[in-house]
């Protein structure tokens, strides 16, 4: 029983932050509408519920309702598994983000909470939070390619071929625009990013404007949001590596596409603007605040810009975007040095 | 409890090993070997390597086999071309392999012997985290093979910049 309860706790916590996620991502696909919506000056959804505000739960049912379709050429135990990867590889990073200080949880518990870390607001303080997240990330793209592999089909192979390429060569810029940030932390431990932001002038969104930049380029193809959706563009290949998937197989892709939208704004929100520090209000309506921010901003490129041409893409990806981080790191190792030696 | 993860992860590991050389279809291949490395991965961790472990999966899980499955797609290979039946020649010649790799590996593994049963790596405890301890001795201790393996990985990106240039006229 003493050692069951906090691996009860914990099994609760972590229930607690994929039901929260998910709930998010449901949500997230209403705000990404309305917003377009308004953008576009139309009105947006809003027949199901005020103000479409039921609309996630019809777009789930009639997910699930329709058709299951396995397409009879495709290589079926892959052909089920890669969304199940995809979705997988989403979740699974949210268990290192810090979303809060503490739960609150000493006064209910008292000492046990200390003992088993119970207290903290991540589901797991590993201290190699950074790498732990590239490494599941690039599992992730595995279930994009099994995923138009199987499918069987033309449009699906070239979709899942674009997005492999060009996933794994901006996992490269999206690591490099990263590592000004773990050196002016001196950790790779999210908590301990976090802590390190205490005050405002310290987000290193302001000692790290290049690495922002950077990651916001990377990180928006690396999720393949609209300047770098080639990989589904709808008018070359009907909709990319999904091209073959029905029902709740499509809704699978179509999850996890969110919850990483949700991720990595979430992620901005921690490496580059504090996390959840700032003041007066509870730390975890700052985190919220600032994800949802930058979700807004992700709904707001896509909004705005048009789709970029493939090559270009590419080349932007390997020439400019690989030579400007590695000239990041290099540029803050040597005044961070310079730094520490003649002002520290 | 760490023990039967143990067993569990390394039964899984040996498994999708075998599949790796007994499937015949190169996707499946591909998949198992992938499957193999994140139990290689996973079982580092339980030696409390986890810099080691996270380092496996994003290059090798993550990048290599990644490109392993590019070609075979590419190249749309559905069934290996060898015969069913390998002939005897092939069979001697993979079991005189594999011995000659016991032999290389057997004083490797017994000099090694106690950290394989659960003790983990020296100075890996305490407060400094494995990054750290890595990072240190690499440029300490191991700086001369350090650059070395640099040095031989700058060739090979030279090497591939020269081969994947467009000649021009």
């Amino acid at each position: 029983m003493e050692s069951a309860f906090p691996v009860l706790l914990v099994l609760i916590k972590t229930l607690l932050v994929i039901v929260a996620v998910l709930t998010f991502v449901a949500y997230l696909t209403l705000l990404e509408r309305k917003v377009l919506g308004w953008i576009q000056v139309r009105i947006g959804p809003n027949r199901v519920g005020p103000w479409g505000l039921l609309q996630p739960l019809a777009d789930g049912a009639k997910l699930l309702l329709k058709e299951e379709i396995t397409v009879s050429a495709a290589n079926t135990v892959v052909y089920i598994i890669a969304p199940l990867i995809v979705v997988v590889c989403a979740l699974l990073p949210f268990g290192v983000i810090p979303f809060a200080k503490g739960l609150g949880l000493e006064n209910i518990l008292g000492p046990v909470a200390n003992k088993f870390d119970l207290n903290t607001g991540v589901v797991a303080d590993i201290n190699l939070g950074i790498l732990y997240i590239f490494g599941i990330s690039s599992l992730g793209v595995y279930g994009v390619i099994l995923g138009g592999w199987a499918s069987n089909s033309k449009y699906s192979l070239l979709g899942s071929i674009r997005a492999a390429a060009q996933m794994i060569s901006y996992e490269l810029g999206l690591s490099l625009s990263v590592i000004g940030v773990l050196m002016l932390a001196g950790s790779l431990s999210l908590v301990n990013i976090v802590e390190a932001q205490d005050s405002i002038w310290k987000w290193f969104v302001f000692r790290q404007p290049l690495g922002f930049i950077l990651f916001l380029i990377a990180g928006s193809a690396e999720i393949a949001r609209t300047p770098f959706d080639l990989m589904e563009c709808e008018n070359e290949l009907v909709a990319g590596y999904q091209t073959e998937y029905s029902s709740m197989k499509f809704g699978l892709f179509y999850l996890g596409e969110y919850a990483h939208l949700l991720f990595l704004s979430s992620l901005m929100a921690t490496l580059f603007f504090g996390g959840w520090q700032g003041p007066i209000l509870p730390p975890i309506v700052w985190f919220l605040g600032k994800t949802f921010f930058f979700v807004f901003v992700f709904v707001w490129i896509r909004g705005t810009y048009p789709r970029l041409r493939y090559d270009r893409v590419m080349q932007f990806g390997w020439k400019t975007l690989v030579p400007v981080g590695l000239l990041n790191v290099m540029a803050t190792a040597f005044v961070y040095t310079l730094w520490l030696k003649y002002l520290g | 409890m760490e023990t039967i993860l143990f067993y569990v992860l390394a039964a899984v590991t040996l498994l999708s090993a075998v599949c790796v050389v007994f499937l015949r279809r190169p996707l499946h291949n591909v998949l198992f070997m992938i499957l193999t490395m994140i139990g290689l991965a996973t079982l580092f961790i339980l030696l409390h390597a986890e810099f080691l472990a996270m380092v496996q999966i994003i290059v090798y899980a993550g990048a290599v086999m990644v490109l392993f499955l590019f070609v075979i797609m590419l190249l749309n290979l559905e069934e290996i071309s060898l015969p069913k039946e390998p002939r005897p020649l092939r069979w001697g010649f993979g079991v005189i392999l594999a011995l000659a790799l016991v032999v290389v590996l057997f004083p490797i593994f017994s000099h090694f012997a106690p950290s394989i049963t659960g003790k983990s790596i020296p100075g890996a405890v305490g407060n400094v985290s494995n990054i750290e301890l890595i990072g240190t001795e690499l440029f300490t201790t191991y700086l001369l093979p350090f650059e070395v393996a640099s040095i031989l990985l700058l060739a090979a990106i030279i090497g591939t910049v020269i081969i994947g240039r467009k000649l021009k006229g």
